[in-house]
């Protein structure tokens, strides 16, 4: 069979795009949650508090706590995990505040993400990171 | 999984008008991820509650859309203003169908 310089090169490109393709979408799962969410508007970068432990010793259970004054809703993300989205949360007329608790999982040490809408439209985002001594994942 | 779904709730029973208070929920559930592997390599299937929504008197507190990342047992601690006595009402749903809630009334004085 001939095997032509040009074959050569699209067969080298096509397993070069294949190749990072997994990578790109793992790196971009969280970018692309958060496009979702905002519709590609601006974030500002102040306005939102994410609290989590610096340490978590168990990736099962980490408690984190979120809280953006005039918030109508904040979603959460955690960039290491096999499904970056962990929570949304919506505020309706009788929220007391623009805050909430839970607890989540977490796969690895990796950046945790909170991008709160707020009643007038804008978006505001901050991370926290966290260290997971074990991962919550199983497998 | 409908069996052995407990939701728990903690409201103050009275409050004054116009306070804001804290709410406290929790659910037993395994919240089964669908991330993890049985013993013969089979993904096992996800099994989540996906929706949380707390209303008083009909009006929305608090909803939460859940995804695989929340732990077993699922926890909220929110706020809520209580402009009036009243009854706050919560329901879980579950990837199943299934319904779980609970009911708080709380006084004013």
């Amino acid at each position: 069979m001939d095997f032509t310089r040009r074959d050569a090169l699209i067969v080298g490109t096509g397993a070069a795009v294949a190749a990072m393709l997994p990578l790109r979408a793992f790196a971009s799962a969280t970018e692309d949650a958060i496009a979702a969410f905002t519709g590609g508007a601006d974030v500002a970068d102040s306005g939102v508090t994410l609290t989590a432990p610096e340490i978590a010793e168990n990736g099962n259970t980490v408690p984190i706590s979120v809280s953006a004054p005039g918030a109508e809703s904040i979603i959460i993300l955690a960039s290491g995990n096999p499904n970056p989205e962990v929570v949304g949360f919506n505020f309706g007329p009788l929220a007391g505040s623009q805050e909430a608790s839970t607890r989540i999982r977490l796969a690895g040490t990796q950046d945790v993400y909170a991008v709160a809408k707020m009643s007038d439209g804008s978006f505001a985002m901050t991370k926290a990171s966290v260290k997971v001594t074990i991962g919550g994942c199983g497998g | 999984m409908a069996e052995g779904v407990k939701p728990r709730v903690k409201v103050p029973r009275k409050a004054a008008a116009g306070d804001v208070i804290t709410i406290k929920t929790l659910i037993s559930h395994k919240m089964e991820s669908g991330q993890r592997k049985d013993k013969d390599g089979n993904v096992i299937p996800r099994s989540i509650i996906h929706t949380f929504t707390c209303k008083f008197n009909g009006e929305l507190v608090m909803s939460a859309n859940l995804h695989g990342a929340i732990s077993t047992n699922p926890y909220f601690q929110f706020e809520a203003k209580v402009p009036e006595a009243g009854d706050f009402t919560f329901e879980w749903l579950d990837d199943d169908g299934s319904v779980y809630t609970d009911q708080k009334s709380i006084a004013i004085g």
